[in-house]
């Protein structure tokens, strides 16, 4: 799949700091791309390079091919950016903010009013448009932030940890709306504390730490490498505790777990023989209703790749946030 | 094309969230009143309105456009909404013209008030106006992109004020408005030709009443060699430290 975005040995050094360091990947057309990395690893700096807030030491940006690092300008019209922070106008209504965001980009009066109406009903805020955005909640205030980025249909949407310090409803949504969008066509760079929201969302994720970047691929292929052993949960009507002694006896190469009185987890360093585990089972009168093959989460890559606690680097996310 | 509406999209929106509010409408109004009251009160003679008129404007100007443009820069980089501007494919000169237009046109707003209210008490015949016109609007440039200059330079709101007034007061006393160049202490003289106001002031003193002390040539030109130096001089500052 051809690239939208392309970032080549990325560079950056404050007084005596290297923040990002030699990074260099690729966002491919139509995924959704993410960015994970514990707080000060690069990932906010990596943006604004990106996006021409802040200017690379050296390095190379492209976008559909056209390198842009000395002229930002020229790839900001293409680029959509949603901020971790709600930044549109208190004293404009949701309609205004809009209207103005489409303005910026040069987009006609007609046209902007009409992407504006047509945004506002797709999420959700119709009846809201003529409100002022202050007295909008924080969910509300995120979705149209995220309208405001994309109200000049542009060919990336960098969003930034786009579900932080809202509601759980709110959060649903604005994921949903994310996913729809990128369904429609919308490339997507995310970046966001939340493991399981990338999990979910994307396709393709990378790793940086200490401003360099450590591990890059898709979702399958990273659970894949860290899949050290194969797990297998058994679900059945009821699991005696004689049961998991008598599958250890059996089969010795496995390693057999009673998790509760209806689940058994079996452990191999190599793949397991279904059939005759559930011979076995089926022996020993055990009915079997389920059997679930466990792959890693990406938690579990995440802190295999970073070294840190996923729980702690949220911890603390949302501390600052506070 | 698409650039100019943006540029006019970012004045319409300042004059509606800023600038044409109620309170700073209010105080375009109040302020020159209060001004002339001042010297009413101080001279205990009969107010000679066309003589203070070059002094109000030019303090409604200053006092309209400087501190105002540098608080809502600075309240929009508070908030954040300012990076939304960087992010959008308007190249930076324009953005910050479009960022202080209103500002300027605010203060060319506050400059009519005084002389629409003196046009009703005093004969305002023999008035050089395009002299007045261009000086209003060359007062009006210099005085917000001295703002733009102090938004740049500060972090908070409270900090845009007090760095304003760090500028504005010496500048009040300095060009030669109420106290005459010729009576200020030598050593201050060549203080207040550093000044742009004492320019500005010294255009309209000679527009309004005739009694300039510099060649219009002369203020004109430096005038409007201070307005774009300021706005330069801004530009190189954000480039350097809003854009890291």
């Amino acid at each position: 799949m051809p690239e939208v975005l392309r970032a080549e040995v990325l560079v950056k050094r404050f007084t005596g700091v290297t923040a990002v360091d030699g990074v260099s990947f690729g966002v491919r057309r139509g995924e959704i791309f993410g960015f994970l990395g514990p707080n000060g690893a690069g990932k906010t700096t990596t943006i604004n390079l990106l996006t021409g807030l802040a200017r690379p030491t050296s390095g190379s940006m492209f976008l559909e091919g056209v390198e842009y690092t000395a002229q930002p300008k020229r790839a900001q019209r293409l680029m959509g950016i949603v901020p971790d922070e709600s930044n549109l106008y208190d004293e404009l209504d949701g309609f205004g903010n809009l209207t103005f965001c489409a303005a910026l980009y040069g987009i006609g009066k007609a046209e902007r009013e009409r992407r504006a109406r047509q945004l506002l009903e797709q999420f959700g805020l119709s009846e809201a448009g003529k409100r002022p955005f202050k007295a909008y909640s924080k969910g509300m205030k995120r979705k149209l932030t995220l309208a405001a980025g994309i109200i000049h249909e542009p060919k990336i949407l960098f969003l930034d940890e786009p579900t932080t310090g809202i509601d759980v409803a709110s959060a649903r949504q604005i994921r949903a709306l994310i996913g729809e969008l990128n369904r429609r066509g919308t490339t997507v760079f995310l970046t966001t504390h939340y493991i399981e929201e990338a999990e979910r969302l994307c396709r393709r994720i990378a790793f940086i730490v200490g401003g360099r970047l450590v591990r890059i691929g898709s979702l399958e292929q990273l659970m894949a490498e860290h899949q050290r052993e194969t797990v297998l949960e058994l679900a059945m009507e009821e699991a005696g505790p004689g049961l998991a002694e008598a599958l250890r006896r059996r089969f010795p190469a496995y390693a057999v777990y009673r998790q509760d009185e209806r689940h058994l987890r079996v452990v191999s360093d190599s793949s397991i023989e279904l059939l005759p585990l559930l011979g076995a089972l089926a022996e020993g009168g055990a009915v079997v209703t389920e059997a679930k093959l466990l792959r890693p989460t990406l938690e579990e890559v995440f802190v295999r790749v970073t070294g840190i606690e996923a729980a702690a680097m949220k911890q603390e996310r949302e501390g600052k946030k506070k | 094309m698409s650039a100019w509406t943006a540029f006019r999209a970012i004045v319409a929106k300042d004059m509606k969230t800023y600038y044409l509010k109620p309170p700073n409408i209010s105080w375009g109004l109040i302020f020159p009143f209060a001004w002339m009251l001042m010297f009413y009160l101080r001279s205990r003679t009969p107010l000679d309105i066309r003589a203070l008129l070059p002094g109000v404007v030019s303090m409604s100007i200053l006092f309209g456009t400087t501190s105002m443009l540098a608080v809502t820069i600075t309240f929009e980089r508070r908030s954040r909404s300012f990076e939304r501007l960087l992010l959008a494919p308007i190249e930076l000169s324009l953005l910050m013209l479009a960022k202080t237009g209103g500002a300027i046109l605010f203060g060319v707003l506050n400059a009519l008030a005084p002389i629409m209210v003196a046009s009703f008490l005093v004969e305002l015949s023999g008035i050089g106006w395009p002299a007045v016109i261009g000086s209003i609007l060359l007062i009006a440039s210099t005085s917000t992109f001295l703002g733009l200059f102090i938004s740049v330079a500060v972090h908070e709101v409270f900090e845009a004020q007090t760095f304003s007034n760090f500028f504005r007061f010496p500048m009040l006393f300095l060009c030669g408005l109420f106290i005459p160049l010729t009576a200020l202490p030598v050593f201050l003289r060549p203080l207040s030709f550093l000044l742009p106001l004492t320019y500005g002031a010294d255009i309209l003193k000679a527009a309004i009443n005739r009694d300039g002390i510099l060649p219009l040539w002369v203020s004109f030109p430096v005038l409007l060699a201070f307005a774009v130096g300021l706005f330069l001089f801004s530009l190189h500052n954000i480039k350097r430290k809003w854009v890291l």
